[in-house]
């Protein structure tokens, strides 16, 4: 720690006799160490961020703290004491109590850490009647207040609903109450809105730390994404490997990292470079109008009422441009992507690619579409056959390429496997093969029969920010070199920026405005876009 | 480790089951079909391992061309249950729609009879024979395979890969036969062991009742219907087929287990 650090805010809050201080930790099973020699300190009411990619142990640090680690890993040395008294020491039922009470823990998936089958209400109560002593009437009215504050409409009906009622922000904010109702000293939270659009990102988080700063409690923010530690932290723990490697005041860490690792964090932060405007090419692919609509679910007795996912949509991508598709979840977004390649059936309007209608049926140019368009999918784990040989998996769009012999194939298959960077890989099943190196599959299986247009759903938000980087690397490399158009489909704005000629901001089903990239950024006119803008992470404030 | 010794075990024994029919034939120690009326129901003794039943034939001989006849009977079954039943379930769970309800109405309505009395109502149609008895059996087995297929279809199709196999170009049914098939095989092995098992006590089961194998051919089932006026006289005649059965079943069910944790990642221990 440095002198300097003693002259600003979270500086003081350090000095001051700490709330949670971990020693030494070292988390494994057997001679591998998840978690190698990490000691910090966190002050009473103070925000930690634990940065790092997967593989760093951060998350394995923060399980275990609460002795939550998942079976295998167990803690090998070090102390964890909260207010002096030794986690690590104290009996099964102390740490009982302290779970939950004095430590509160919100979980990244919204969708698994409530129980689906109990009410909130039952849920939100159990944490209380637990670590309270409030009577029956007293609990209900907490309970509502809380979900007051934390901006749920019609709270008492909230009670009486179940966890499949509310978007994944809204679990997610829900949680967020149930954990702070005891008032914890200090909550940790694990990555707690990765699983959430930008949006709704920023909404869960905002009310975190508000709640944090009125109970003065202090959370270990857990997560990948520098954009979150600049907005959020006041210090940051950078580990690597599971050994720290860089600790300060979070701006600090930020606008002048020390270590070569948080360097390298920091430059995959997504940058909107210059980029030259490119030269009007003919229409690609044209959407007329583009109607998709759902069919309600049939129940016993009824039909549930569908919906209309994508409202008459105008939309062309010309040659060799990429043309980003932004929105939040449930804008419908996917939905016109997947209409945009006929995955999905669209219900009215027309598609037209290089000028021939290809809306329906299987004629010539509908085949022809087919094959020049390719897709790829934003999660590389189930996108990929587990039992195929990722060779394989490249080399099957060729069966369609007519007179192609086997030997044109293997050259074609290893040539692409080159441009992806995996050479020599195509003996690999997916499963040996990390998430980044996956996508690079998927991308070689969609740009393998040289496609005019690429849809690509989400391809980085799965991924570390550092492969985020290089993926994106990669699909702009590959566009210059090969001259397909790419229709970029993603919540992120930072993402989108990177890669992006054009923007069309997608919201309920509509375009609600579309530009080229800088004036979009620049000078946004909607109120959607405004807002998509503010609630992405970035460096500088 | 425990779960080792239950494969080893039910190995064991399926190896044992399966050698003993594969030997039986070629080889039997002597001629199960052979009648001696001087030597009927001896004791066992040096001669005659199990001794001799009513009629004077070995009863290690009838046991090992039984296993033969048992074992063939529940294989083809099994056969059939599995592709009937497959072909069923894959076209039910891709079709989705009116297909699958009006195939998966019918199976259902199958499904709720015990597939033992849908077996004798249809071996009373087509009448007792080895070939009668698979296709009864097969018949009888058809519903529960189609129903587990059509659940794997069912999860595996919404899966990326196979809408990514159609973004490439890929027809239906190369999809359903290169990506969606490979992925029930799994469930289905496990499935296709119990069946086995079901099936040599179906058989067994219809044997006693008559309806099963004819005689003089020999299975276990007709040797436990044939031994019972004797066993207060004779107890080896019922206990040997009945120690048999029991064993095989075991061996089939240890195997399945075993097969089921194999191929199931997540029941692996960490």
């Amino acid at each position: 720690m440095s002198m300097a650090m003693q002259h600003d805010r979270p500086g003081m809050l350090a000095a001051r006799a700490a709330l949670l201080s971990v020693e030494g930790l070292r988390v494994g099973a057997g001679r591998f160490s998840a978690v190698d020699g990490v000691s910090f300190d966190i002050a009473p009411g103070e925000i930690l961020a634990l940065v790092g990619e997967s593989g760093s142990g951060k998350t394995a640090t923060g399980r275990a703290i609460l002795g939550l680690l998942p079976p295998g890993l167990e803690r090998q040395a070090g102390a964890i004491r909260l207010e002096g008294e030794d986690l690590a020491r104290v009996p099964p039922a102390r740490l009982r109590e302290l779970r939950g009470g004095a430590i509160g823990m919100v979980f990244q998936e919204p969708m698994v850490s409530l129980n689906p089958a109990m009410t909130i209400g039952a849920q939100l109560g159990e944490a209380l009647a637990l670590h309270s002593s409030l009577g029956k009437e007293a609990q209900r009215a907490a309970c509502i207040a809380m979900l007051k504050r934390v901006q749920i409409t019609d709270p008492e009906g909230c009670l009486r609903a179940y966890p499949h009622e509310f978007s994944g922000g809204m679990r997610q904010r829900i949680m967020l109450a149930a954990v702070m109702l005891p008032k914890p000293r200090l909550l940790i939270a694990d990555e707690p809105t990765t699983a959430l659009d930008n949006l709704a990102q920023a909404e869960v988080l905002d009310l975190m730390v508000e709640l944090a700063h009125e109970n003065g409690t202090a959370v270990l923010l857990v997560t990948h994404n520098l954009g979150l530690v600049a907005r959020y932290a006041d210090r940051a723990l950078v580990m690597q490997r599971g050994r720290v490697v860089e600790e300060g005041p979070a701006r600090q860490v930020l606008s002048a990292p020390r270590h070569d690792y948080t360097r390298l964090l920091v430059s995959a932060m997504p940058q909107r470079l210059p980029r030259p405007p490119r030269p009007q090419g003919e229409v690609l692919l044209e959407a007329r109008g583009l109607t998709v609509d759902y069919p309600g679910r049939s129940r016993l007795f009824r039909r549930l009422p569908g919906k209309r996912a994508v409202k008459g949509v105008d939309l062309e991508i010309r040659r060799g441009e990429t043309v980003a598709l932004v929105g939040g979840s449930g804008s419908g977004k996917t939905t016109l992507g997947r209409a945009m390649l006929r995955l999905v059936q669209p219900s009215g309007g027309q598609l037209l690619f290089r000028g021939k209608d290809v809306t329906a049926g299987s004629t010539g140019a509908a085949r022809d579409f087919r094959l020049a368009c390719q897709i790829v999918f934003q999660d590389p784990y189930s996108s990929l056959d587990p039992r195929q040989r990722v060779g394989e998996i490249v080399a099957e769009p060729l069966r369609h390429e007519a007179g192609m012999d086997a030997a044109a194939r293997a050259a074609r298959v290893a040539e692409t496997f080159r441009a992806v960077g995996l050479p020599g890989m195509d003996r690999r099943f997916p499963h040996q093969l990390s998430g980044g190196q996956r996508q690079r599959v998927a991308i070689a299986r969609a740009i393998v029969r040289r496609p005019a247009l690429v849809v690509a759903d989400e391809p980085v938000s799965a991924l570390d920010m550092t492969v985020q980087k290089q993926i994106l690397a990669l699909v702009r490399q590959l566009q210059e070199e090969r001259g397909f158009a790419c229709l970029f489909i993603s919540h992120d704005l930072g993402a989108v920026a990177e890669v992006a000629d054009r923007v069309l901001v997608m919201q309920d089903g509509a375009i609600v405005e579309q530009g080229c990239r800088d004036a979009i950024f620049d000078a946004p006119r909607h109120p959607y876009t405004r807002a998509l803008l503010d609630a992405t992470p970035r460096l500088a404030p | 480790m425990r779960l080792r010794m239950n494969a080893a075990i039910g190995g064991t024994l399926m190896a044992l089951v399966t050698g003993t029919a594969i030997t039986s034939a070629f080889w039997t120690p002597e001629n199960p079909l052979r009648i001696a009326m001087r030597a009927r129901l001896n004791a066992p003794s040096a001669a005659h391992w199990l001794g001799t039943d009513e009629v004077g034939r070995d009863v290690v001989s009838r046991l090992m061309a039984g296993a033969g006849t048992s074992c063939l009977v529940a294989a083809l079954t099994v056969l059939a249950a599995v592709v009937l039943g497959s072909l069923i379930g894959l076209v039910s769970g891709f079709a989705r729609g009116w297909v699958d309800r009006v195939l998966m109405l019918v199976n259902d309505a199958l499904l709720a009879f015990p597939g033992i009395l849908l077996a004798l109502g249809l071996l009373a149609v087509l009448g007792a024979s080895q070939w009668g008895i698979v296709a009864a059996l097969g018949l009888a087995y058809t519903p529960t395979v189609a129903r587990i297929v059509r659940g794997a279809v069912l999860s595996i199709r919404e899966r990326e890969f196979v809408e990514a196999s159609r973004s490439i170009g890929n027809s239906a049914l190369y999809t359903m036969w290169r990506h969606v098939l490979p992925g029930t095989v799994s469930p289905l092995t496990v499935l296709a062991t119990s069946l086995f098992g079901w099936a040599i006590l179906a058989e067994s089961a219809l044997s006693f009742l008559g309806l099963g194998v004819p005689p003089p051919a020999p299975t276990w089932g007709n040797m436990l219907a044939a031994a019972r006026p004797y066993l207060e006289s004779a107890i080896w005649l019922g206990v040997a087929p009945g120690a048999c059965i029991a064993l095989t079943l075991l061996g089939v069910n240890l195997l399945g287990d075993a097969l089921r944790d194999h191929l199931d990642p997540r029941s692996r221990p960490q």
